[in-house]
């Protein structure tokens, strides 16, 4: 009885597994005969399968442990006086080891140096005691050097766990409120602040530095004000990448924010409001329409870069064929005053372009690929927003006489603000951002004349390996964005309604 | 009801909403039929020059099924060509690409679960402090960050693993995870939990049993969404990753991508089949993602 129900419980998990396994069996079995032109195998397969596991299973045990400490800080209160010192002492020596983990790794990634001190000698102990286990699990062969590392981890791990358990004896439950949902909130907190926030303090440092490629990065690098001074003095005078200028680069950045921003909005609009209508084949537009969102960005990217091609590009392959027709039309045509002429000029100004050299083109076609990607987005969060208004307001409208200008005017675009602000916000942040079109198209060339400033940023830390000059540009990006997000947020009233 | 075909056609097509006139429905028709146009064609060519004889990769010819049409691209992109000992490295991006992708989706989806819970349900000090934190996060350009990461990683001696990349791209993913679930979790009556909670299930109960269940919508949306933002994802890649046998599949048809060559041809069959499995994806659940994209800004 309890095995048919433990079957008839776990039959999906069963089946889900055998579909995956079949899918696996069959399409290896299908490439077999290729195998030889192919550079995957099942090694390379198992390896990182390996390789992942381990690093999942060291980050999970870290954080279940953290967690416990937490756990039995929250929720646990020890019995008597003697208990209560014992618990203190154990939790304060792991904290303390916690503590010079901490500082370890911060001297490891050269946040800070510590150089060979007291101080230094100190918090190397752990590591140190950590490696020599390893050597010696390794040694009297216990562990084979692959797995040396986990072993001794998973033995420390056992010792912080005999510690809790003492602690979990003599100690009595406790409520806390709080508690809970701090512990709730502390692996996706510690991911955040090892992602984010240690990297944030890290660019900061650096933007204080003569961090470059000379100085083998922050190796031999040297901090000082006077090094941070330098690096602002050098953005805002000299060049941010290689040619190109700061103002120059921002100028065109706000017109290429600008640009792209007004578009969306404006063709995403104009195709929402055309599909927001009872019609045959909608699904269908629908459907063609999202496409350009839908296609990696990459591909989209690397597809387009060659389309952009001056000879067998397709936008020069269109123009041409423009080109031809209008000189043939004005030859046929050169008799009719005005119609002749009117040809004959067409003809002269519509050809070919140098896309790829001509800086003007060059950033009108770097638009023209962002537009064209950007638009089913803003359509499709502009019909969504549309199709949540009620068609009552317009059938009174109507009654009233009011024309199609004034109900959009006064009916469609105050209903849309609460779709259409954020969606504005968001896409103008996103935009001042994105560069891969960017990147993969022009590669910011000719001469940096379509760089915006992300990326030359990338480029100035990528390419010319000025790293401290590097963090401060992307400080003074930074403030850029969050000056603009405050000024957002004073006028639209501030997040108060988000978090509460 | 008029029998004649045409009038029948002509009623079907033109079934009258809002008063749009025949004329004002072809034109709008026009319109969407040009925009497809623009929005599709620049896509089929890509299957186009797939499609294209070695030969004759280099033509001004407009058509979407080229002459003298051959699968051979798709043959060297997906098994080499023993014959001219090439080999392929296609499954090695993919599997690249799939297996740091999805382990950054997985591992952020599970710590935004639990986390966004404790946002939404319980009032602690340091709560709307963290969510502003965490929107602001999103203010940070993703270049910005770029610079001490790699730094970072190349300490950690992570550089050329796919290690180093799941830390880069699990600092987007978080943070958006974290509230796209907090906004739904927000929309589940907490009326149900309070009744579990006094029939004596534990909060952990509650967790499982209620909450996860009731948001599985929002968890395969946060799931998809982190997903498709590595999975094309290039310029950290690029950083992080400087040699064949690990990229991911952006960097490796990007060293196909080199003008019009040879191998031209072979990018775009190897883009073909990127993209089909992933705008399939794509427009199936496009309906799911919009209304993710809403969740988090219905508030706000």
């Amino acid at each position: 009885m309890e095995n048919e129900n433990f079957l008839r419980r776990n039959l999906p998990t069963i089946l889900w597994i055998a579909v995956i396994a079949s899918i696996y069996f069959v399409f290896s079995s299908l490439i077999a005969p290729f195998s030889g032109g192919i550079t995957l195998n099942s090694k390379i397969v198992i390896e990182r399968l390996q390789e992942i596991g381990g690093f999942l299973f060291a980050i999970l045990g870290g954080l279940a442990i953290i967690e416990i400490y937490f756990y039995q800080i929250f929720f646990r209160q020890p019995l008597n006086r003697t208990a209560t010192i014992i618990t203190r002492v154990i939790h304060s020596a792991l904290g303390l080891l916690t503590l010079t983990v901490i500082i370890y790794f911060f001297d490891l990634t050269d946040l800070i140096k510590l150089g060979d001190n007291a101080i230094g000698r100190f918090v190397n102990l752990p590591m140190d005691f950590y490696t020599n286990l390893q050597d010696f699990l390794i040694s009297s062969k216990i562990a084979t050097k692959d797995s040396g590392k986990m072993i001794a981890g998973i033995i420390l791990s056992l010792g912080a766990l005999a510690l809790f358990a003492i602690i979990q004896l003599i100690s009595k439950p406790k409520n806390s409120r709080a508690g809970l949902a701090y512990l709730l909130i502390m692996p996706a907190f510690i991911g955040v602040l090892f992602l984010i926030i240690y990297p944030f303090l890290f660019e900061i440092k650096l933007a204080f530095s003569n961090a470059s490629l000379g100085t083998q990065a922050t190796k031999n690098a040297e901090y000082g004000l006077i090094f941070g001074w330098e690096n602002l003095k050098a953005l805002f005078t000299g060049s941010v990448a290689k040619d190109a200028k700061f103002f120059e680069v921002f100028w065109r950045t706000i017109l290429w924010t600008g640009i792209n921003v007004t578009f969306h909005v404006l063709g995403g609009m104009g195709l929402a409001i055309l599909l927001n209508r009872p019609l045959r084949f909608k699904g269908l537009y629908r459907t063609l329409l999202v496409i350009p969102w839908a296609i990696p960005t990459t591909i989209a990217a690397m597809a387009l870069r060659n389309e952009f091609d001056s000879r067998y590009g397709l936008f020069n392959i269109l123009l041409g064929n423009l080109n031809t027709w209008f000189t043939t039309v004005s030859q046929n045509t050169a008799n009719i005053v005005g119609i002749g002429n009117g040809f004959a000029w067409l003809a002269a100004t519509i050809g070919p372009v140098s896309w790829k050299q001509d800086p003007f083109w060059a950033f009108v076609s770097v638009l023209m690929a962002n537009i064209w990607l950007g638009i089913p987005f803003m359509s499709v969060i502009i019909l969504g927003g549309l199709q949540s208004i009620s068609q009552e307001y317009y059938e009174a409208a109507e009654i009233d006489g009011a024309t199609r200008w004034q109900q959009f005017r006064n009916i469609t675009l105050p209903l849309l603000r609460p779709v259409l602000t954020p969606a504005i916000i968001l896409g103008v942040v996103w935009t001042f951002n994105k560069f891969d079109i960017i990147y993969l198209i022009t590669q910011g060339g000719p001469q940096e004349k379509t760089d915006i400033l992300v990326s030359s940023m990338y480029k100035a830390a990528f390419q010319f390996y000025r790293y401290g000059f590097t963090a401060m540009f992307a400080l003074v990006i930074f403030a850029i964005l969050f000056v603009f997000t405050l000024i957002y947020l004073r006028t639209s009233g501030g997040l108060k309604s988000a978090t509460e | 009801m008029s029998t004649n075909p045409i009038a029948r056609f002509f009623r079907w097509f033109f079934y009258r909403a809002r008063g749009d006139s025949p004329f004002k429905t072809i034109l709008i028709h026009f319109a969407l039929i040009i925009s497809c146009v623009i929005a599709v064609y620049p896509v089929l060519r890509v299957v186009t020059i797939s499609l294209r004889p070695n030969d004759t990769l280099l033509t001004t010819d407009l058509r979407i099924i080229p002459e003298n049409a051959t699968l051979n691209n798709y043959k060297e992109v997906l098994f080499g060509a023993p014959e001219k000992n090439r080999q392929s490295d296609f499954f090695l991006w993919i599997w690249n690409s799939i297996s740091v992708v999805a382990v950054t989706s997985v591992v952020s989806v599970i710590l935004a679960a639990i986390s966004a819970y404790a946002f939404s349900r319980f009032r602690f000090p340091g709560r709307s402090a963290g969510l502003v934190f965490l929107l602001t996060t999103q203010m940070i350009p993703a270049g910005m960050l770029l610079l001490p990461l790699f730094i970072m990683i190349a300490k950690l001696k992570m550089i050329n693993t796919s290690l180093g990349l799941i830390i880069a791209y699990a600092v987007t993913a978080v943070p958006l995870t974290i509230w796209m679930l907090k906004g739904y979790y927000d929309t589940i009556p907490v009326d149900l939990e309070e009744a579990a909670l006094i029939d004596g299930a534990s909060r952990l109960t509650v967790f499982t049993k209620i909450i996860l269940p009731l948001s599985t919508p929002a968890l395969a949306i946060a799931f998809l969404f982190s997903f498709m933002g590595g999975w094309s994802e290039y310029l950290v890649a690029r950083v992080v990753l400087q040699k064949n046998g690990i990229y991911t599949w952006p960097l490796g048809i990007f060293t196909f991508a080199q003008e019009f060559t040879v191998s031209w041809g072979q990018f775009a069959a190897a883009s073909v089949l990127i993209a089909i499995p992933v705008m399939a994806l794509f427009l199936y659940s496009s309906k799911w993602l919009i209304s993710g994209l809403t969740l988090g800004s219905v508030k706000g």
